[in-house]
């Protein structure tokens, strides 16, 4: 074998250029179709029972990483109910053919009697610094303070948006702390209930999540009102 | 048979200058010497420990692999110094040194030493510096009640954190951008607000670079076309919106002289043409304006030079002087 | 057609013609997903498994696919292996296949996979093809995770997730982000094509 021309790559890969092989005499268009109608059909198959095998375990995980969260930020409640906002109220019963997805959900928390209103997990996103964030935040809708709030996802600048997400110290400073929130630089606040301390070198990311949380309260907040009311009677 | 002069046959040029790459390098690294002065006035002498270990960084690797004898031309000291005087006073040396290594190994001596490269290899390291280290290059040590104090994290240990308890100080456009406070005029222009070492004594930088200028070191027509354009469009927005910064604060705010009269005028990295020039500078001040109003970042000045960077192959191209006598239809075939 | 011995079907794809380092096929993935030593792995090992899978059917239906639509065949093919991996992966390892996103679909499009059956699996036996894939297969994740290494301990301080220098490391941030990627690459490029200039330097001084 000789050695390669090339100092860097070595000489063509593989056995010989990859031409097919020399045509067989013409084969009928129905044999191609069919060929490929049939590893088609095969592939389906295939696919369909992988789906059936791995549906339900996907299903049940992203079920458990949601309750998980809601049962986090509500902090103390055990179960909970999803609600929609159908028509301005919230309703714990999808009206028939509506899609989950394109209504407002939130979660109300069930108390230990297992029907008492005990706060809501209200899910909130907004554009960041680099992609949409996504959160959860436990609201407590006698006095309107946040009970916890969690990140679920976001893509901010590792080391320094993304302490939001992962620095735990920037969620415990909104833990009871009254909406609106107003977000303040860390260590320059007056000590109102409102106030939550940003990340320094952050303050977009942590701007986002409180942003976040104040636009989706303004807009939910009569709805959740009404509702807690309702169950309050 | 001897050879008479005046019958000797060279090729050209023949015309020569006192003129030669070290001297003009050397010319440069002096004029810095004040604004290193001025950082070490303002900053105190740790100031000085920043920009020696950048240019440390950028010296060794130009020295074991570059051409042989490329040291004496003074462009790696010229990098090192450049990217040390946009560093923040307090910043560590480990981090300074790896910058100015970076600059010279990723931003020279891969595209094949001084004159093949595309970027300006200070702005290189600093890019990369900002990248690897956000948090450290956006720390801005508060001026210190000792003033020969070292500040800082400037002596944190190589590959370790600088510690978290530092005492810090907005940029003047950190504060315009994020809690919307002005800065005046005057401290602006003289240096005594926070930043880059090297880049807030806005009047020193441009009394050095009007130096450059009557010597022809650096083409005038960059940073005014950059000053032109920036003042221009932060004008209009300006008058348009009052919430926007106006022109004199965009102008002396941030690195936008520094980098107008030493990082955009970057013999290699620049148009050669002079209407290429106009377009280079007038696109920087259109882009810093553009980051620095709509951008997430407070300061856009590495960024957009970086950028026009790129484009100076494809300027230099579109604005070839047509040759006399053709017409315009087949200079540009 | 050159034959080979089956060793070297197989051991041809890990080193020599290294499906990154040395034939630069698959670089979307290389870049996009190496951040990490766990990220890279099971890039790595869902190609490994699409291209080994994609390899043996290939090889045996042959036969039975009209040159016309081979191309269509094999794309089939691998478009198949790849949902499977896609679904078993989010099955087994969320997490993973979360930070992973669209890139394990986008196996499909990997040319490395489609390459290997053009110019070797359709025109060997089963069992060659299933060497040669199981040494590009291997290469490939090789090569993932020499940059998932690099990445990782500078960029995070940590390998497979365990801290690497204690609390005060400073992780080099630019090296999990995308120009880290181009970076890693770059360097180890440079390196191995020092070390083969080398290794060809002192061959020529030892033959002459």
């Amino acid at each position: 074998m000789t050695a390669h021309a090339s100092p860097i790559g070595p000489g063509p890969t593989g056995p010989g250029p990859t031409a097919p092989p020399p045509a067989p005499p013409a084969v009928s268009p129905l044999r191609l179709v069919a060929t490929l109608g049939i590893s088609g059909a095969l592939a389906g198959l295939l696919l369909v029972s992988v789906h059936r095998v791995t549906e339900p375990v996907i299903a049940a995980h992203k079920q458990r990483v949601l309750e998980d969260a809601v049962l986090e930020v509500l902090a103390g409640p055990t179960s909970y109910r999803t609600l929609y906002l159908v028509d301005g109220a919230f309703t714990p019963d999808l009206p028939a053919g509506a899609d989950p997805r394109t209504l407002d959900t939130v979660y109300a928390g069930l108390g230990d009697d297992g029907a008492r209103l005990d706060g809501f997990a209200i899910p909130a996103s907004k554009p960041g610094f680099q992609d949409k964030v996504s959160l959860l935040f436990g609201w407590e809708p006698k006095d309107g303070t946040v009970r916890a709030i969690r990140v679920l996802e976001s893509r901010e600048t590792p080391g320094l948006g993304d302490r939001i997400e992962k620095d735990p110290a920037f969620a415990a400073g909104f833990v009871g702390r009254t909406t609106p929130l107003v977000g303040v630089k860390a260590g320059r606040g007056t000590g109102a209930p409102s106030e939550v301390d940003m990340i320094t070198g952050a303050t977009i990311s942590s701007r986002t999540v409180i942003d976040a949380i104040d636009t989706t309260l303004a807009r939910l907040r009569p709805a959740l009102d009404a509702y807690a009311a309702e169950a309050a009677r | 048979m001897s050879t008479d002069a005046r019958l000797l046959v060279t090729a050209a040029p023949h015309v020569r200058s006192a003129d030669s790459t070290p001297r003009i390098m050397w010319t440069v690294v002096a004029t810095l010497v004040p604004l290193l002065a001025a950082g070490a006035w303002w900053f105190g002498p740790g100031a000085l420990l920043v920009v020696a270990a950048a240019v440390v960084g950028a010296v060794v690797p130009e020295h074991l692999f570059g051409r042989r004898g490329a040291l004496g031309d003074g462009s790696a000291a010229i990098t090192g110094l450049l990217l040390g005087l946009t560093l923040p006073p307090g910043f560590p040396l480990w981090m300074a040194c790896l910058g100015g290594a970076f600059a010279i190994v990723a931003g020279k001596l891969v595209f094949g030493g001084l004159g093949q490269n595309v970027f300006n290899p200070a702005l290189v390291g600093r890019a990369f510096l900002q990248a690897a280290f956000p948090v450290a290059i956006t720390t801005w040590p508060a001026p210190a009640a000792d003033w020969s104090a070292f500040r800082g994290d400037l002596l944190a240990l190589p590959l370790t954190s600088p510690a978290a308890d530092t005492v810090t100080a907005a940029t003047p456009l950190g504060l315009m951008k994020f809690e919307h406070t002005g800065t005046a005029l005057l401290d602006l222009a003289i240096g005594r607000t926070g930043g880059c070492i090297g880049e807030t004594s806005a009047l020193l930088i441009l009394a050095c670079g009007v130096l450059l200028a009557l010597k022809r070191y650096l083409d005038w027509r960059i940073p005014a076309a950059v000053f032109a354009s920036t003042a221009l469009l932060s004008g209009v927005l300006h008058a348009v919106d009052a919430r926007y910064p106006g022109p004199l604060f965009m102008l002396f705010s941030g690195g936008l002289v520094l980098g107008a009269v030493y990082m955009a005028t970057d013999m290699v990295t620049s148009p050669v043409t002079r209407r290429g020039a106009w377009i280079f500078g007038a696109g920087i001040g259109a882009l810093v304006v553009v980051i620095r109003v709509w951008g997430g970042l407070a300061e856009g000045v590495m960024y957009a030079i970086l950028l026009m960077n790129a484009l100076v192959p494809f300027i230099n191209r579109a604005t070839q002087p047509r040759v006399f006598g053709q017409r315009p239809r087949e200079a540009t075939s | 057609m050159k034959e080979t011995t089956a060793r070297e079907d197989l051991l041809r794809g890990i080193w020599r013609e290294n499906p990154v380092l040395v034939q630069m096929l698959g670089l979307c993935p290389t870049l996009a997903v190496t951040n990490s030593v766990a990220n890279s792995l099971a890039m790595g090992i869902a190609t490994a498994f699409v291209l080994l899978g994609s390899s043996v059917l290939v090889a045996s239906v042959k036969r039975l696919v009209p040159g016309e639509v081979r191309i269509s065949a094999y794309v089939l093919i691998i478009a198949t292996f790849v949902t499977v991996a896609d679904m078993a992966l989010e099955a087994l390892a969320p997490g993973i296949h979360k930070a992973l996103g669209a890139f394990i679909a986008l196996i499909v499009v990997n040319c490395i996979i489609l390459g290997r059956q053009e110019a070797f699996a359709s025109k060997r036996p089963v069992g060659r093809a299933a060497l040669d894939a199981l040494g590009t297969g291997a290469g490939f994740v090789i090569a993932l995770v020499l940059m998932g290494s690099v990445r990782e301990v500078l960029g995070s301080g940590s390998f497979l997730g365990h801290p690497l220098f204690g609390a005060h490391y400073e992780p080099w941030v630019v090296m999990i982000l995308p120009p880290g990627g181009f970076l890693t690459l770059g360097s180890i490029l440079i390196a191995l094509s020092w070390l083969r200039r080398r290794r060809a330097a002192a061959a020529g001084e030892a033959r002459s």
